[in-house]
């Protein structure tokens, strides 16, 4: 019984510490981030891996997505004759919801997994420590361009993923279904607020980006110097990312639509 | 990885996230419509505003003009007041133009529409409708509907009580 | 004889509650070649990375150029850093950039040289490790050998004064270990530099060192000019030094009486 209880402390106090250098370490790379903005070839460099490389599963994820919620949207909506608000259907939902998080989700497995593992190495072959002998802040150097790239691209990835996502949709409903294309758009525009809708969104992709970001920088910085330890620490990213971006949007959205 | 690839697709992966915010803002969202913070508003108060929401649409035959901006509700006279946001291009309503709580289809969204009146002097920012109509609230069709059937089959028995009937024929008001 | 380069009093450091080291003196002469020798795991490396400040001792003091480690501000530590340079063990070059690149990183990172002075200078300390012609290959492309000269090259890239050798000799073939044996002993002259070379090699290290220290369990356990420990009386330091198997050392980790292990049966 005991035993259980210091096993349960030990966790306990595991964890506190975890989240303690986590934010320490959040702090350390705000504080260089600014410093970082003077040397933007190496921020333009982590654009490409984080931003660029990404984009092809973000498009062809957001055309599959928008294409499935145009046929299920269509057949929901045609029993009630109101077809003709598919696009409203498929543009909120893409707005509000699916663009910001599955943006994130995919981000997060496909860039989050690579940052944290890429960081985990550069600790395990001693690339950081060497860096900090040479005299050169590994988290500024290292560490505050790849933050900086996540932060910048996930808003972009995930209004790209909408604006795709929203085609995709139109492909189905107008293309194939036969919607008015004209009643489409309009309803759409009709319906969707800037302010409340796509603002909203961009604001809780930006909040992803953030997290996914600290995350991914976390895990490897933090991350056991060996190969099991670098494993571990790309799972946890993937894992911990979905589940904080889910729990995010959750609070985020209560907060935004709420009332 | 070449510096020049890699900085042109940099360009190109932010120019496409850039247009697809821009797509977001004016192709799909209300945007281009609402024109920033132009308008004017009036008020109408009614009885009763059903379902209307703040940003439902304002119409005038069939035509949309504006949006309702506002929703209160007035202790006074215990009325809910409906402050409306009406665009620009559309000035210079008649006074007596009238406002009503319509549905849209069975069961799509409630909206006002305005109907213009024959008064030569115009509506000014922040002036207010006299003649309103509210909402119909499905219940009391409903309720109405019934009372009138039962009422009807007691006609029919004792005919000297037809004068009762009246008012009840028409709903809403 | 003028004043040590890394004045060592008293270092206390632990590791979890393992002592690494309990209560260590030591001194590093400037422009000499010292060797820090022992068995493995006994925190040579440890050692480098508190003269390097990247570790803070329990207890004792580190002085480098007469200048406390430990309290050193960020700003001064890297300042100090600046004029160390380390060579890691895995060479620790950064795998995203080619060899030149490599070189060249502290030197863009800390001068605002022209490019086609920083060129230079890259090009000259590759010559001087002998790969200017590798200038152009990825690390990936690399013998461990060639790795750990490119990070050699690096590590002289701003001309430090003392350079931190951290196992250079481990898993070279003999080729190779001469090469490194002949540069780090040709540096140590050409630039006037200080070294410390932190070795288990015995034979490499002592052929290099002007002088030598030898650490084992905490503690240095002797330490003098490689010829005097060669000829030392102490049964530790010949054992060592010869690699023989059996000796104050002993073969078999601590554990209970064989004959008790085998008998008392209860597994574990």
């Amino acid at each position: 019984m005991l035993d259980l209880l210091q096993q349960l402390g030990r966790a306990a106090l595991g964890l506190f510490q975890r989240l303690g250098r986590g934010n320490l370490f959040l702090l350390q790379t705000l504080a260089s981030t600014p410093g970082i903005l003077l040397r933007p070839g190496l921020v333009i460099r982590q654009l490409w891996s984080v931003g660029v490389l990404t984009l092809v599963i973000i498009v062809v994820s957001g055309l599959f997505v928008g294409m499935v919620m145009g046929l299920q949207g269509y057949n929901t909506l045609v029993d009630f004759g109101a077809e003709e608000s598919l696009g409203v259907l498929v543009a909120l939902s893409l707005v509000r919801e699916l663009g910001p998080v599955v943006a994130a989700l995919l981000f997060a497995g496909r860039a989050g997994s690579a940052l944290t593992a890429e960081i985990g190495l550069m600790k395990a072959t001693e690339q950081l420590s060497g860096m900090e002998m040479m005299a050169v802040d590994p988290v500024q150097r290292v560490i505050a361009p790849r933050f900086l790239a996540a932060f910048l691209s996930m808003p972009l990835l995930a209004a790209i993923f909408s604006a795709v996502g929203i085609f995709g949709g139109y492909l189905v409903g107008v293309g194939l279904l036969g919607v008015d294309d004209g009643a489409f758009w309009s309803q759409m525009q009709d319906k969707v607020d800037f302010h409340d809708d796509i603002l909203n969104g961009v604001i809780k992709s930006i909040v992803f980006g953030f997290v996914v970001g600290w995350i991914a920088m976390f895990e490897g910085y933090d991350a056991v110097p060996t190969a099991e330890g670098v494993s571990q620490a790309t799972t946890r990213t993937v894992v911990h990312s979905a589940l904080v971006v889910l729990g995010l949007d959750f609070v985020l959205t209560a907060l935004m639509f709420g009332d | 990885m070449n510096t020049r690839t890699v900085e042109i697709g940099v360009g190109l992966f932010v120019a496409v996230g850039i247009a697809a915010l821009f797509m977001l803002a004016m192709q799909v969202s209300n945007l281009s419509t609402i024109g920033s913070s132009g308008g004017y508003r009036i008020t109408a108060t009614f009885e009763n505003i059903g379902g209307l929401k703040v940003r439902s649409p304002v119409t005038v035959s069939g035509v949309r003009v504006g949006r309702v901006d506002v929703i209160d509700y007035d202790l006074h006279t215990f009325q809910a007041v409906v402050t409306m946001k009406i665009e620009d291009q559309y000035k210079g309503f008649p006074e007596d133009t009238s406002a009503s709580i319509f549905t849209a289809g069975l069961l799509g969204e409630q909206y006002v529409a305005l109907e213009p009146g024959g008064s030569m002097t115009s509506i000014e920012d922040g002036g207010r409708l006299q003649l309103t109509q509210s909402a119909l609230v499905m219940e009391q069709i409903i309720g109405q509907f019934l009372y009138s059937m039962a009422a009807d089959k007691k006609t029919d028995q004792p005919p000297d009580q037809k004068t009762e009937q009246q008012p009840d024929q028409q709903p809403g008001g | 004889m003028s004043q040590p380069v890394v004045q060592i009093r008293d270092l206390r450091f632990a590791r979890g509650n393992r002592m690494i080291f309990d209560g260590i003196d030591l001194d590093i002469m400037p422009g000499s070649v010292t060797a820090i020798m022992g068995p493995s795991g006994t925190g040579k490396t440890t050692l480098l990375k508190l003269i390097g400040g990247q570790l803070r001792p329990l207890s004792g003091s580190i002085r480098v150029r007469g200048e406390e480690v430990q309290t050193l501000s960020r700003p001064a530590l890297y300042r100090m850093r600046k004029r160390i340079g380390m060579l890691f063990q895995s060479g620790a070059l950064l795998t995203d950039l080619n060899v030149f690149e490599n070189v060249a990183f502290p030197i863009r990172e800390h001068t605002r040289l022209p490019q086609a002075l920083v060129r230079d200078l890259v090009l000259m300390k590759l010559e001087a490790v002998g790969l200017r012609g590798a200038a152009g290959l990825m690390p990936s492309e690399l013998s461990g050998g060639m790795a750990r000269r490119v990070a050699l090259a690096r590590a002289i890239a701003l001309d430090p004064m003392m350079v931190l050798y951290d196992e250079p000799f481990t898993g070279q073939d003999p080729i190779s270990m001469g090469v490194l044996v002949k540069l780090i002993r040709e540096l140590n002259l050409a630039l006037g530099m200080t070294s410390v070379v932190v070795s288990h090699d015995v034979r490499e290290a002592t052929a290099i060192a002007d002088y030598a220290y030898l650490l084992s369990d905490g503690k240095i356990m002797n330490h003098g000019t490689p010829d005097a420990l060669w000829g030392a009386e102490s049964q530790w330091t010949r054992q060592f030094l010869n690699g023989l198997p059996d000796g104050p050392v002993a073969f078999h980790y601590p554990a209970a009486p064989f004959r008790d292990d085998l008998l008392g049966g209860a597994p574990r």
